[in-house]
């Protein structure tokens, strides 16, 4: 162990681009995302992943943006254990009618402000399971959507920049969701 | 005594199936390969409902054979095979409840898949249904005894994984019994699949497991092939082994990372991390998607590997073949490391015979079944690998088989990616009936597609059976007598699929 630790003291990382001057967009990315996580929220926004019925692509690609290549907790975004430290769900899938209830269960578990990002076509209106009896059709469908990334899957990058773009928007005015009863829903539930 | 091939002798056989045959089996028959099971002189691959028919898929591990065999039954009931085979009990549930297929005697009569949200019951049969509507509540099995407690898990986790119920009833530390419910991904896949062209549903097949969306594109595109008489150039017979091995590496780097990260030893899983990201860019360079989805179709392959793109696919190996072993041998002489992983999670040799457990889940406890290999498909029967196989069945076994895997699997790529046939890549496919039935290999294990195609060449049923149908029941066994903090590490080395077995 001690010889691969050290070993990798002497190499460069491999993080891209914080470091690396030759892709101004991530670099650029880094700067503002960090800009606008301060003005909102300090230094770090906390995201809850819930996976909605994806076919676990979605989860692949978002697992990903935490290697050494993304490193996404360098902008102050983390993935949180529960939704009552996150300020973002960040939702896949098409959401199944299996899912639904505990999808409404974990949005209201969110404490506001509140964003709710939803990932990948699946998410955006069923995608490939649009029309399925199993299937609500969206995440929209079942709580307030304030941002989709689309892809199937999203590469890393594209929800790294989808995040930014939320931040972005959010600073500028369009706030997030701050208590509304979720679409759909039925008021309190235990 | 008789084999399996003779066994169904008896059977009337449906000439439009291949390359197996197919069946039709009286009652008597049908319970008494449904005792053949439960012997174990031969293995359950799969069983699903149709509209008025069940469908099982049996192995015969000592000749290599396999066989579909059909009940017919217009009434919807029919002889249950989990009532004489464990293994059998969750298809039965789940076709129960997408058909409303009655097993008689079944020993367990909780809906599986159905949760009571669809607003339907028994949505892909046309027969009445013969059972009373899903109750709304699920009762878990019981366990009892002094100072016993329950812990409900999900179906939303701590971490970033798909949804699904666990049930833990533990005495102190201790588990004393699991139970899984799972169905929270159901997403009515075999129902969107009727009607649809094969290009369409090749889509949604690749769709169906996210992590294993070239194996099921691959068993998919092979089952249509079968169904139709159809022969892929060899030039898309060899792209599509390279991108399941590609597959393969990928998935099992990052297992072998997330399994070390459960035991807290995150510095393999930042290695293991950046492997497989590696991999992933290299498939995103080679054949336009980073989990190559879509890159298999029906007929051959969709996208070519340019010479360049051979040249990305070399240095990746190279790569990971030399960076690899010092991960291994850190692995190997990480006391603290091993001390979690040696002796936890342990799966009975006879358990994984019993459930035809494929993948790493059966060779670590003894299976050595390979599809590849026992069944060998293009172009693995001129391809020279090793199948790794273990005896011990805990957390450590399962790791060193996918470790001895991504070995085999870069040996593979490097042979495929030097012996890859100039030509075309796709032949053309006639729409015309059929039924087909094929079997990959997937990182895994096997992903099994059984399809009928009407007179159009569209679908008229579509089953894909995801590997970890017959490996979830056997976390539940292998789980007994751990720790509750070990289960994300005993679940991670199994990593079974929810979205497959969903479907």
């Amino acid at each position: 162990m001690r010889k691969t630790l050290f070993e990798n003291l002497l190499k460069p990382p491999l993080t891209e681009p914080g470091p690396r001057a030759d892709e101004p967009e991530i670099a650029e990315l880094a700067a503002k995302l960090g800009d606008a996580a301060r003005a909102r929220l300090g230094r770090s926004l906390s995201i809850r992943q819930v996976d909605a019925g994806s076919c676990n692509a979605c989860e692949l690609e978002i697992h990903a943006l935490s290697n050494a290549f993304y490193d996404l907790e360098r902008f102050g975004l983390r993935f949180v254990a529960s939704p009552r430290h996150a300020d973002v769900l960040l939702v896949t899938g098409p959401v199944t009618k299996n899912m639904r209830e505990a999808l409404l269960r974990t949005y209201d578990a969110t404490p506001s402000p509140k964003w709710v990002v939803a990932a990948g076509v699946c998410a955006l209106d069923g995608g490939v399971f649009f029309g399925s009896y199993a299937c609500v059709g969206g995440v929209s469908a079942v709580i307030p959507v304030d941002l989709h990334i689309p892809g199937c899957p999203p590469t890393p990058m594209a929800l790294l920049s989808g995040l930014l773009a939320l931040l972005s928007a959010s600073a500028g005015g369009g706030g997030p969701d701050v208590g509304s009863a979720p679409s759909g829903g039925s008021g309190v539930r235990l | 005594m008789p084999t399996l091939a003779k066994a169904i002798a008896q059977g009337r056989r449906i000439e439009a199936h291949r390359p197996w045959p197919r069946i039709v089996a009286d009652d008597p028959l049908w319970q008494a390969l449904a005792s053949r099971l439960a012997d174990g002189r031969c293995s359950l691959l799969g069983l699903w409902g149709d509209v008025g028919a069940v469908h099982m898929a049996l192995l015969d591990e000592t000749e290599n054979f396999v066989a579909i065999v059909t009940n017919e039954c217009p009434d919807g009931r029919y002889p249950s095979v989990g009532r004489f085979h464990p293994p059998a009990l969750r298809f039965e549930r789940a076709a129960r409840d997408l058909f409303g297929l009655a097993p008689i005697a079944l020993p367990d009569t909780r809906p599986w898949l159905d949760h009571g949200e669809w607003g339907v019951s028994h949505p892909l049969g046309a027969v009445a249904p013969a059972m009373a509507p899903t109750a709304p509540t699920y009762s878990f099995l019981a366990a009892e005894g002094e100072g016993l407690h329950q812990i409900p898990v999900g179906p939303v986790h701590a971490g970033i994984i798909e949804p699904g119920h666990f049930r833990f009833t533990a005495s102190g530390e201790t588990i004393v019994r699991l139970e899984e419910r799972l169905g929270y991904a159901h997403k009515g896949v075999e129902q969107l699949m009727i009607g649809k062209s094969i290009v369409e549903a090749a889509r949604l097949a690749g769709r169906i497991s996210g992590d294993s969306t070239v194996a099921y594109a691959y068993a998919f595109a092979r089952a249509v092939e079968a169904a139709v008489g159809l022969e892929p150039p060899s030039r898309a017979i060899w792209l599509r082994a390279l991108m399941a091995e590609l597959e393969r590496l990928a998935n099992h780097l990052g297992d072998i990372g997330a399994i070390c990260n459960d035991a807290s030893f995150a510095l393999i899983q930042a290695h293991c991390a950046i492997l497989r990201e590696r991999v992933l860019r290299a498939a995103a360079i080679c054949f336009g998607h980073r989990l190559m989805m879509d890159c298999i179709v029906p007929g051959g392959v969709g996208v070519d590997l340019s010479a360049q793109g051979a040249g990305e696919i070399r240095a990746l190996i190279d790569l990971v073949a030399r960076t690899f072993p010092n991960l291994v041998s850190l692995y190997d002489n990480t006391a603290s490391l091993q001390d979690r992983t040696v002796g936890t999670g342990r799966l009975s040799i006879a358990l994984a015979q019993q459930y035809a457990c494929g993948g790493y889940v059966g060779r670590a406890s003894g299976r050595s079944f390979d599809i590849r290999k026992d069944l060998a498909y293009q172009p693995y029967d001129a391809l020279t690998f090793d199948t790794p196989t273990l005896l011990e069945g805990d957390v450590n076994a399962r790791v060193w088989i996918r470790i001895r895997e991504v070995e085999q699997s870069l040996s593979l790529i490097g042979s495929i990616v030097d012996r890859l046939p100039a030509g075309t890549l796709k032949a053309e496919t006639i729409p015309t009936a059929g039924e087909g039935i094929a079997i990959v290999e997937g990182f895994r294990g096997d992903v099994l597609a059984w399809l009928r195609l009407d007179q159009r060449g569209r679908i008229a049923r579509c089953h894909m059976r995801d590997p970890s149908w017959l490996q979830w029941p056997l976390l539940e066994a292998a789980i007994e007598g751990n720790i509750v903090a070990d289960f994300p590490l005993c679940n991670k080395s199994f990593n079974c699929s929810y979205s497959g077995h969903d479907l």
